[in-house]
């Protein structure tokens, strides 16, 4: 029996024995996700996680729920889960785990343990780690991909040595272009292209890019990159090399369907501090950093509230500047007022805001919240369209009624 | 894919054993066997429905040539025209 028949014979038998699970919805969820998606999403609990909103299992892409962005530092337990590629390494194959680094634009190579990680200088980095099609199952009109709705991100305390100090050990050449990172989950099948992603130079070098080896003071959990992954503050998740094994110092850019093909917006159409000119073209660049956007957790679309008034609860977060301001609406954005921001993690960090309404009259309200950043960066009032649905940072229209 | 199948045992839900079921119609059967070897088939039932079917050709194509699915053009075929006619959307006029 080969794959394929086994495949098809275990489908059979599921059928037979019919369905018997409890189906588990999620306690919300977008109503401008495809109908397909509603349908699919359910709620699963992962080995060593919360119950998160199952996309798919295989591989598994699995959201945050919207109620955890109520607190600026997403518990490990929560964190989503986010692979390309199905073939997943187990706890126990990464317990002989070692990290390669060398490359054509290295003067050496050189193999290092978990130990090796833990005796450079630690650096510790408060950021959120965002997949890049995050909301793209929000995107009108809808683009085929993973349709995620607002979860496809969290923020952690990472730890871990500086890129730039691992790097050392290996010695970068002049003429190194880009630094390739590869990781120990790959493809089911050898035709497929392994995930591998590059970093420029520059952006590799930058203080705040860390080999983490813990989030939140504790491992990295399994499934969020055990036991070390590359940390990008600022940079979208595409970067952050889970379960990484190689750092390669290369003098050339990285070419695959990763780099070339997938990962990339319109040139020009998000503009970046710290362009990627190994990678860009004229009709594209790479999505690199993220755009200043904002979250409400709290109230979600349809609560039933009362008079006594709510607090409106979310998280604000940017590329790298800082949030200077969130201001929320009742009206769906017609007048907006400042919330308060609660205390400042760092500025690759989210930015918790709070909105308490006193009482309020009955009636209908739509809420949406509005962040600004430290270079006068603010969320767009229409979005832009670009065909794999990136960086959707349209204010939520939340409507709740008062009674 | 013994490696994760391997994790999905620990987990509540065991992969393939749980794979969804997609709406009967014609070439079912080679729909699941070429697209079920690589994901499950949520990534079908979850892109719809709104692709049109221009859409899932190249999404079919991709599947070949950037991932290397060892599809041929007759299942190809097979595989584009069953999404085009239960999980798309009408092509725009």
């Amino acid at each position: 029996m080969n794959r394929r028949q086994m495949l098809t014979g275990l489908g059979g038998a599921a059928l037979a024995a019919g369905p018997a699970r409890a189906v588990d919805k999620p306690f919300w969820l977008s109503p401008q996700l495809p109908a397909g998606t509603r349908e699919e999403a359910t709620l699963e609990a992962l080995p060593g996680k919360q119950k998160l909103i199952r996309l798919t299992d295989r591989p598994p892409n699995y959201e945050t729920p919207i109620e955890s962005f109520r607190t600026p530092i997403t518990p490990n337990d929560e964190f989503f889960v986010r692979y390309h590629l199905a073939d997943i390494p187990l706890m126990d194959q990464l317990n002989g785990w070692s990290l390669t680094v060398g490359g054509d634009a290295a003067e050496r190579q050189v193999t290092l343990s978990l130990d090796d990680l833990r005796g450079f200088e630690q650096m510790e980095v408060a950021a959120v780690c965002q997949c890049s099609g995050n909301r793209r199952g929000l995107s009108t009109p809808h683009v085929p991909g993973v349709e995620w709705g607002y979860g496809a991100m969290g923020n952690a305390v990472w730890r871990g040595p500086r890129l730039k100090d691992v790097l050392a050990k290996a010695g970068v050449k002049a003429g190194a272009a880009e630094v390739w990172l590869n990781g120990a989950d790959g493809p089911v099948l050898p035709t497929t292209p392994d995930f591998l992603k590059s970093l420029p130079m520059d952006k590799a070098m930058a203080d705040e890019v860390i080999v983490a080896t813990m989030m939140n003071g504790q491992p990295l959990p399994h499934l969020n990159g055990y036991p070390a992954r590359i940390v990008v503050p600022g940079w979208t998740a595409t970067y952050w090399m889970k379960h990484v094994t190689g750092i390669q110092v290369s003098s050339k850019p990285l070419e695959n369907f990763w780099v070339k093909a997938a990962y990339r917006v319109p040139a020009g159409m998000f503009p970046v501090d710290r362009p990627f000119p190994t990678q860009d073209n004229e009709k594209t660049w790479p999505i690199t950093e993220m755009v200043v956007n904002s979250v409400i957790a709290d109230p979600v679309g349809g609560a039933r509230l009362t008079a006594a008034g709510f607090t409106i609860e979310g998280v604000a977060w940017d590329r790298g500047h800082g949030i200077r301001q969130v201001e929320v609406s009742l009206d769906g954005g017609k007048s907006w007022k400042p919330a308060a921001l609660g205390k400042d993690l760092g500025r690759f960090a989210f930015r918790a805001f709070s909105f308490p309404t006193g009482r309020i009259e009955a009636g209908n309200y739509v809420l949406s919240s509005r962040a600004t950043n430290n270079a006068g960066e603010t969320q767009v009032d229409t979005l832009k369209f670009n065909p794999a649905g990136y960086h959707n940072n349209v204010p939520q229209q939340i409507p709740v009624t008062v009674a | 894919m013994f490696r994760y199948l391997a994790l999905a045992l620990l987990s509540a839900a065991p992969a393939l054993a749980d794979e969804p079921t997609l709406k009967p119609g014609p070439g079912r059967d080679v729909v699941q066997a070429s697209c079920a070897t690589c994901h499950t088939l949520s990534y079908i039932r979850m892109n719809s429905v709104f692709l049109t079917p221009d859409v899932w050709k190249a999404e079919v194509a991709k599947m070949r040539t950037a991932f290397g699915a060892p599809i041929d053009d007759s299942a190809a075929d097979t595989i584009v025209k069953y999404l085009s006619e239960t999980y798309a959307t009408a092509p725009k006029s």
